[in-house]
């Protein structure tokens, strides 16, 4: 059966609208719980660019890791920390006006630089199908040191995070 | 001995140096010695005329060679010839007798020996004047003999009289002098040689242009004018009369105002080549005499009148060289030359005995006013009877010896009317005012009796030498006796002997003048038949005009002096105000520039390193606000820094030059910088201490 | 191809604007995941138009992943012990660097 071609600029600019809203909630609500809800949204939103992408195992590992794992942990650190209850707690310090503007005229620069600089391709060469498996041999062959070194780094990580929580009492 | 006749001249010296070195304090000692060196020149001097009589007046030259200068010698040597010899005999005897005179005149002076020294030098630089045989040698003696009657003329400078007497004798004799010095150098252009023979061999020979020759003869006439005290530079010899009258006598009758005449009559053949030359010196001779005896005619000081009495005299032998030269120089036969030097000789005596005379006379009475005197001579016998003498001689009275050299001078005017007028009106004056001094002096009514009371005459030391010049007085003239052939005129003479018989017309007229003027003189002031007083006041303003000296001192003071005072005013302005005020300006101006220096220092240099330090402490001012510590700041500039620099490096905003506005941004940002920190500031003064001051 | 860039970029500044914004620290963590996945996003894109070369780009990507991960890991752990101290995240508290 024929798979139904989806309108990938319909589904880009869906994906796309739901990203940029959810980022827009996360820099901007007051309420930190909010702004992690909203960054799990933007988060998957983007997983799902990854798809559009043909980036499958991408896709799967952001899902299971930044959502998962990280924004998890965020969760715990907002409720760890944060006196949730203060309504009144602006939530943007002074720059936010500069900050505003410098981040509009970054990002309006950068977009001004890609309609001036638009030379890539509309469509690029295919991929393998098999994203896993390429992914797999990949790391364990050509880069094998990176993933190496960031094993280590997450060892390093872990025990840092445990130092650092575990307080003065020892 | 002529050969050596130097010792002569060096006698005196000696004695002069021993006394300033070594006897000052031994009065006696000096005295003595200062005469007998003079004496002892006075002997030599003997000798020595006696061998220039047996030579016949040929002259004798002996030189030493100095060096030679410009082409011209320079040479010291002597010259002995009649004129020398006449003249040696005459400074030494009246030299000798002053000397002797003075021991009893200064007896009582503190400064005995040095009036000695003065006198010793003064007779050395006189005798070397008359030995000289170069102009440059009596140019040099004739400085020295001004030097030294400036010593003695200002002997008593306690008197601001005497200080002021000395130099106004040296000064109006200096500018005589300059008239010399100019001839001097003509001659030593013209005749390239300061040698008298040298000279007047030129001269004669007709070397030296007629029209030079005159200025040369006029221009050496000047310094006899100044030395002799002949018009206009006369005003000098009355007011000497402040020095003791010894230095009177000397000086100012018999030697030093004699080196005038002496020089005319030794450059006689310069003036006698130029006929206009001689007329200039025969005129200022005869306005002199004139003037001279006129003033004396009304004056009441003793030394006043015999003064003016010497410059009339000198006139005299003036004018009758100057005939002289005139008459020669046109070809003429005259007997001034005769006659001058003649002249000179007897001069010498009876002035010297007249003005020793009235040295005795103010020592009796102690005053010079004759208005005071009267009658001295029943007290002072043989004073008033030398002096009688003397006065007729000066007269011209035969026989003395007055009237002989007088008579000669008449003889020469014979050919120059207005001379010979001249020359008898001022004889009829000078007999007039010498017999005026004698009877108002010596006899009538003493009108002083205080001091008629306490006149005595003097010691013999000084009424020697007055009997002895008053002898001289009297025979001297006896040389020139026209009936002698072998006299005077035989030994003195220019050129070829001349001699003439007696001439008694001649001698007639002039004893009538003479004993006319001495008749006036008795009626006005002995017998008072005629008034004086009277006379005086009808023709008061005569009698003012000649009591006044015929205001020579007043002009020669409104016209002179007081211009060069006032020049001399202005130097010294000039000297304080510009000169000073330059060298005080000067000052002043460094002070300016070392306070323009400290400004510049303080505001400039250290302000460039204040200036340095404060723009560092600005910018840091501003600058450290950038380290707010919040990370999210950092953040942001980070961002907008690369905002920028990615809108220039990507061409996003088109811009025709990066830089200024680039700058600007700069700018503009650290005002943002400025304006955000004071925000902060502000906002962290309003959170009263922030706890993040506090350690962890 | 654009769009996914201008996606990424404009993700990357709303994240930037984020950091520098917010005052909760957890707050300034949450806007740097956005920046990551920005970067995330821009890195497969290029291995899907571009990198016909293995799969570099999702390789990397995936790196950021895990290197996000970690540091987000030890970002809260620092967040938890200020909040210890200062019983409190205000992220403008901590400047004691300032002047």
């Amino acid at each position: 059966m024929e798979a139904v071609q989806p309108n990938v600029g319909f589904v880009f600019g869906l994906f796309a609208a739901i990203i940029i809203t959810a980022a827009l909630l996360v820099v901007t609500l007051k309420n930190m719980f909010h702004c992690a809800l909203a960054l799990i949204v933007c988060l998957s939103g983007v997983a799902g660019i990854f798809v559009l992408l043909h980036a499958e195992f991408l896709a799967a590992v952001q899902v299971l890791i930044y959502v998962g794992a990280v924004c998890i942990l965020i969760i715990f650190s907002v409720m760890l920390t944060s006196n949730l209850a203060s309504r009144q707690i602006v939530q943007t310090n002074q720059n936010a006006l500069v900050a505003g503007f410098a981040s509009l005229m970054f990002g309006g620069g950068a977009l001004l630089l890609l309609k001036m600089h638009n030379i890539w391709p509309q469509a690029g060469p295919a991929l393998p199908d098999d994203n896993v498996m390429t992914i797999g041999k990949l790391l364990m062959t050509d880069y094998m040191l990176p993933f190496e070194v960031i094993s280590v780094l997450m060892l390093a990580a872990m025990i840092g995070a445990i130092v650092l929580a575990r307080g003065e009492s020892s | 001995m002529t050969p050596y006749a130097y010792i002569i001249a060096l006698l005196p010296l000696f004695a002069f140096l021993m006394i300033v070195f070594f006897l000052r304090w031994k009065e006696q000692v000096s005295a003595l010695f200062s005469i007998s060196m003079i004496v002892l020149g006075w002997v030599f001097s003997l000798i020595v005329f006696f061998e220039t009589l047996a030579r016949h007046g040929e002259p004798y030259e002996a030189f030493f060679y100095i060096t030679s200068f410009a082409g011209i010698n320079f040479e010291l040597g002597i010259l002995v010839d009649s004129l020398t010899a006449i003249m040696l005999m005459v400074v030494t005897t009246v030299g000798a007798c002053v000397q002797i005179y003075s021991v009893g005149y200064m007896k009582d002076d503190p400064r005995y020996s040095r009036f000695f020294a003065y006198l010793s030098l003064f007779t050395f630089s006189m005798l070397g004047l008359v030995l000289a045989n170069n102009f440059f040698m009596i140019f040099i003696f004739w400085e020295l003999v001004g030097l030294t009657s400036y010593l003695l003329i200002s002997f008593w400078f306690e008197k601001k009289s005497a200080a002021d007497a000395g130099k106004k004798a040296f000064i109006t004799t200096r500018i005589g002098d300059l008239g010399f010095i100019v001839g001097l150098m003509m001659i030593a252009t013209y005749a390239g040689t300061f040698n008298y023979q040298g000279v007047f061999a030129k001269a004669v020979g007709g070397y030296i242009p007629a029209g030079i020759l005159t200025m040369t003869a006029i221009f050496v006439f000047c310094g006899a004018v100044g030395k002799s005290a002949q018009f206009p530079l006369h005003v000098w010899l009355p007011d000497a009369m402040e020095g003791p009258t010894p230095v009177s006598a000397l000086i100012h009758a018999a030697t030093m105002v004699a080196a005038g005449v002496y020089l005319v009559a030794r450059c006689m053949p310069i003036f006698a080549s130029t006929a206009d030359g001689a007329m200039v010196v025969a005129t200022i001779g005869l306005i002199t005499s004139f003037i001279a005896a006129s003033i004396g005619l009304v004056q009441n000081d003793i030394k006043r009148i015999l003064a003016y009495s010497t410059v009339s005299q000198l006139g005299y032998m003036i004018m009758a060289l100057g005939l002289f030269g005139h008459d020669t120089a046109l070809g003429e036969e005259s007997v001034g030359y005769t006659a001058g030097t003649l002249h000179l000789m007897t001069h010498a005596f009876f002035k010297g005995l007249l003005f020793l005379g009235a040295g005795s006379v103010i020592h009796a009475v102690h005053t010079n006013d004759i208005q005071d005197m009267g009658g001295l001579s029943n007290k002072m016998k043989i004073t008033t009877w030398t002096f009688i003498i003397a006065s007729l001689s000066i007269s011209g009275i035969f026989p003395l010896s007055g009237f002989w050299s007088k008579d000669e001078i008449v003889a020469t005017t014979l050919h120059h009317p207005v001379f010979f007028v001249g020359t008898l009106t001022i004889a009829f004056m000078t007999a007039f005012y010498m017999f005026r001094l004698c009877f108002l002096t010596f006899f009538g009514k003493p009108r002083d009796h205080h001091r008629y009371d306490h006149a005595h005459e003097s010691p013999k030391v000084m009424t020697g030498p007055l009997v002895l010049l008053a002898v001289l007085s009297v025979i001297a003239g006896w040389w020139a006796l026209p009936w002698l052939s072998h006299g005077y005129s035989s030994f003195v003479h220019f050129g070829e002997v001349r001699h003439e018989g007696p001439n008694y017309l001649l001698m007639l007229i002039s004893t009538i003048v003479a004993v006319s003027g001495i008749t006036l003189a008795y009626l006005m002031y002995y017998r008072r038949s005629i008034s004086a007083e009277k006379a005086a006041e009808r023709f008061k303003p005569v009698y003012t005009f000649l009591y006044n000296k015929w205001y020579f001192d007043e002009l020669y003071q409104a016209v002179i002096i007081d211009p060069i005072m006032k020049v001399a005013d202005l130097m010294w302005n000039f000297d304080a105000k510009v000169i000073d005020g330059a060298v005080n300006g000067s000052a002043w101006l460094t002070v300016l520039w070392s306070d323009v220096k400290l400004w510049f220092d303080i505001w400039i240099v250290d302000g460039a390193v204040n200036g340095s330090g404060w723009l560092v402490r600005q910018l840091g001012g501003g600058l450290r606000y950038l380290q707010s510590g919040s990370m999210q700041f950092y953040a942001l500039f980070i961002v907008a820094l690369i905002v920028l620099i990615a809108a220039f490096k990507f061409e996003l905003v088109s811009m025709a030059t990066s830089w200024p506005f680039m700058t600007l941004a700069l700018a503009l940002g650290f005002v943002a910088l400025r304006f955000y920190s004071r925000i902060t500031a502000a906002r962290e003064e309003a959170q009263a201490g922030s706890p993040n001051k506090e350690k962890l | 191809m654009i769009y996914y860039l201008a996606l990424a970029a404009l993700l990357f500044a709303i994240g930037l604007f984020g950091v520098m914004t917010r005052r909760n620290a957890i707050g300034i963590l949450m806007s740097l995941e956005l920046m990551f996945n920005a970067a995330n996003i821009n890195f497969v894109t290029f291995n899907h138009y571009l990198g016909g070369n293995g799969m570099a780009g999702q390789l990397f990507a995936l790196f950021i992943v895990v290197v996000a991960a970690a540091e987000a890991t030890i970002g809260l752990a620092i967040v938890l012990l200020i909040y210890r101290n200062w019983r409190g995240i205000d992220a403008d508290n901590v400047s004691i660097m300032k002047w």
